[in-house]
């Protein structure tokens, strides 16, 4: 008799990408994602504090290879990145459709909008110092340049509503100047993140660069806010949240993007997401002879 | 070696008229305050009272800021930026034409030897007003926007008093900002010169106001509903203060707070100089700089010698009457800090490290501390870790360049730090590993107005000076 049994999919976990591994939540939950219309899609980690806190080692492990790469170097990597995007097309489309609930001709669109994110973000790799940096023209004999510098592991909650465009513009700018970041996707729709992060593993850019975490805003936005070893935070998808993440940012004196500005919708946005996540390093030496 | 002796050189206190009592600087007037509490402001090398002035209330506060809300809204923030410019010009001529003045009133205030003030303090800010005065009308090429925020709440402290008013109000007015300042308790009385400046230039009433008091008047100053944007120098404990305070506010704000600045000397440096250099990194105004390196790290193998270099140094160091021409290390500021000074070296003793001081002697009255080394320091000690903000190293040794930076970047502070080597190549490896806003090699406190000055991590965030001390007024 004639083989007419149908196959069986392979379908997907969603996992979690922690130092550029896949873990499940230590905790060993999971929660059910739907689509706006109501339909079970697949289960996503729900990840706990404890995914935080090794987030957040993951990524202050990973800063000094990354900020100590060339620009030339972490612009390529962001290149690649939309490489790989461009390459998965179909997959991105096909999940941004489902969490968005919008038409395939939409979805197709955001995809190639979140691809062109990272060339665009790519190009500013090695434009940022010469725009932001340079010499000072200080009353004395001294050599004075002033340069940014990248100011260590940021904490970035994606926003919500744009699980895949929105997570990428609040991405790409914070690592593209040699930042880590340990990102909370959109909570609702956090499928097409963990896709992302299977490009990103498959890019170049070194574990721990960029770890997301899928799971309750709730839950996991305390502890990434207060947690002593993060620099600075995107509050881009912090809601109701984000009042009470700046006070607990304020006990070490984080640096805070605050809601608002929805500029990350804008396809040429400038350094408006990449300044908040710099430091101005200013050297003095005397010239003499 | 023969040591001649110095015949005292004081600089006439004369020149300076300090009136018995201050008012309130709002809308371009004295007016008296409305709280009853005065403070008295002394000096803190005889502890003579020098003035009394007044803690503003929250009503007080509340009346600054509607004058600076009117001023803004009608006169500065509509005028051209070329006319407000001239105003700003027109203030750093007058800081010049009375800057000895202003330098012997520094000194009575704060205590800080007078070669310092007029030398460094004064010059630097008169410049620093020269310096914003030209960017008024050139924010359109500064890449930061070129609208103004408003109101700005200003808290500076009193370890350069009138420096640390220049670095907030000058971008604060050539952007097209009001402000409202609240000077440190213990140094109003530059501040309050500056508002007779403000009226002598002829600046528009409501620009700058000025309120004095101490701590419950800067929390009405930060707190209030008026104020678009929030800037204070100041301890790291009360910036985390005012970050909980704003949080939620949408006030922007920017800190400029504490360090422990580590100074490198690798065993290749120019001797001598790096020598200067830590004296002048430590030293420099009685230690009370939040940049102080006050954190020495020396190679091990040079140690020995270069610690001998610097007590024969430190031997020379000239402490005593802040108006002597030859003093390099004057009066403590307050009391407080001088308890805390006293605290921090106690608990270096306590953990173990060595204190060492040169044999001078202390004036009878007023707030003196000898300049002190610790050796046989550690990391865990409180002395390595904690911001003394007086005359106090703390010294370190290391093997290696890597061990170097480690230890220079294990504090939650990143404010400043020191590099001394004669090797390019190691000066800039070292230099792009520390974790600092501010990196002097092959030299230490050496400021200007172009040059942007802030810190890393716990030190604070935002800029100050340059352009990029624009960023933090413009929308």
């Amino acid at each position: 008799m004639a083989d007419i049994s149908p196959r069986i999919g392979v379908r997907k976990t969603y996992k979690l990408y922690v130092g550029g591994a896949f873990p499940r939540s230590e905790s060993g939950r999971s929660y059910p994602v739907t689509s706006p219309a109501g339909d079970h899609l697949a289960n996503a980690a729900l990840a706990s504090r404890k995914d935080v806190r090794d987030a957040v080692v993951a990524a202050r492990k990973a800063f000094p290879g990354w900020s100590g790469r060339t620009a030339y170097n972490r612009g390529q990597i962001l290149y690649r990145i939309a490489e790989m995007m461009e390459g998965r097309r179909a997959q991105f489309a096909e999940e941004v459709a489902a969490a968005e609930g919008v038409s395939a001709a939409r979805a197709q669109a955001l995809v190639s909008a979140a691809v062109d994110r990272w060339v665009y973000y790519a190009g500013w790799a090695d434009k940022i110092g010469q725009v932001l940096g340079g010499a000072n023209p200080v009353s004395g004999p001294y050599f004075n340049l002033s340069e940014p510098e990248p100011t260590g592991v940021v904490g970035v909650f994606a926003p919500a509503g744009s699980p895949l465009l929105g997570l990428v513009s609040v991405l790409a700018p914070v690592i593209t100047s040699g930042n880590t970041a340990v990102l909370v996707a959109d909570e609702r729709a956090p499928l097409p993140a963990v896709t992302l992060a299977e490009a990103l593993a498959t890019s170049d850019l070194p574990g721990g660069v960029a770890n997301i975490l899928t799971g309750r805003l709730a839950e996991l936005a305390p502890p990434l806010a207060g947690h002593a070893d993060v620099n600075a935070l995107d509050l881009a998808g912090a809601g109701g949240l984000a009042a009470e993440l700046e006070a607990l940012a304020a006990t070490t004196l984080k640096r805070v993007l605050r809601p608002g500005a929805d500029d990350w919708n804008d396809a040429d946005p400038g350094l408006s997401r990449i300044r908040p996540f710099l430091e101005t390093k200013t050297v003095w030496h005397p010239i003499g002879r | 070696m023969e040591i001649f002796e110095y015949a005292p050189a004081p600089e006439s206190r004369s020149i300076v008229t300090i009136r018995p009592s201050y008012d309130l600087f709002i809308d371009g007037e004295f007016v008296a305050a409305k709280s009853d509490e005065r403070i008295v402001t002394v000096n803190p090398a005889d502890e003579e009272p020098l003035s009394e002035v007044a803690a503003a209330g929250e009503a007080d506060v509340d009346r600054a800021f509607t004058a600076a809300r009117r001023a803004f809204e009608r006169v500065w923030s509509p005028m051209p930026g070329a006319e407000r410019g001239k105003y700003l010009f027109r203030i750093a001529r007058i800081i010049q034409e009375r800057a000895r003045e202003l330098a012997v009133l520094e000194s009575l205030d704060n205590g800080k030897p007078i070669k310092e003030t007029r030398d460094i303090d004064l010059p630097l800010v008169a410049a620093h007003f020269f310096y914003y005065a030209g960017w008024a009308d050139k924010l359109a090429h500064a890449g930061f926007g070129t609208r103004p925020l408003g109101v700005a709440a200003q808290v500076i402290p009193w370890n350069f008093p009138l420096l640390m008013l220049a670095w907030k109000v000058a971008p604060a007015l050539a952007t097209g900002n009001t402000v409202v300042l609240k000077p440190a308790e213990t140094t109003p009385l530059t501040a309050l010169a500056f508002a007779e400046i403000c009226q002598e230039a002829g600046l528009p009433p409501g620009v700058v106001n000025i309120v004095t008091g101490a701590g419950d008047t800067g929390r009405a100053v930060v707190a209030h509903p008026g104020a678009d944007k929030v800037a204070f120098t100041g301890s790291t404990d009360v910036g985390r203060e005012i970050a909980r305070a704003v949080a939620g506010t949408g006030k922007r704000l920017t800190l400029e707070l504490g360090g422990k600045g580590a100074n490198i000397v690798y065993d290749d440096a120019a001797i001598d100089q790096a020598v200067e250099g830590i004296v002048s990194g430590i030293f420099f105004n009685q230690g009370h700089v939040c940049c102080a390196g006050s954190r020495l790290l020396v190679q091990e193998s040079i140690a020995e010698e270069l610690l001998a270099k610097l007590r024969a140094r430190i031997e020379r160091l000239r402490l005593g009457d802040p108006l002597d021409k030859n003093t390099d290390i004057g009066a403590v500021n307050s009391a407080a800090q001088l308890a805390r000074i006293r605290e921090l070296a106690a608990a270096g003793e306590a953990e173990g490290a060595t204190g060492w001081s040169p044999a001078c002697p202390l004036p009878e009255r007023g707030y003196w501390f000898r300049p002190t080394v610790f050796t046989g320091v550690t990391q865990a000690h409180r002395i390595a870790r904690e911001e003394i903000f007086g005359p106090v190293l703390s010294v370190l040794t290391f093997r290696t360049p890597e061990e170097a930076v480690a230890k220079a970047n294990n504090t939650p502070y990143g404010l400043s730090a020191g590099v001394w080597t004669e090797k390019g190549s190691l000066m800039l490896w070292t230099a792009s590993r520390l974790r600092a806003g501010v990196v002097w090699s092959n030299t230490f406190n050496v400021f200007d107005p172009a040059s942007p000055f802030g810190g890393y991590k716990e030190s604070g965030y935002g800029r100050e000076g340059g352009r990029h001390g624009l960023e933090a007024y413009l929308g």
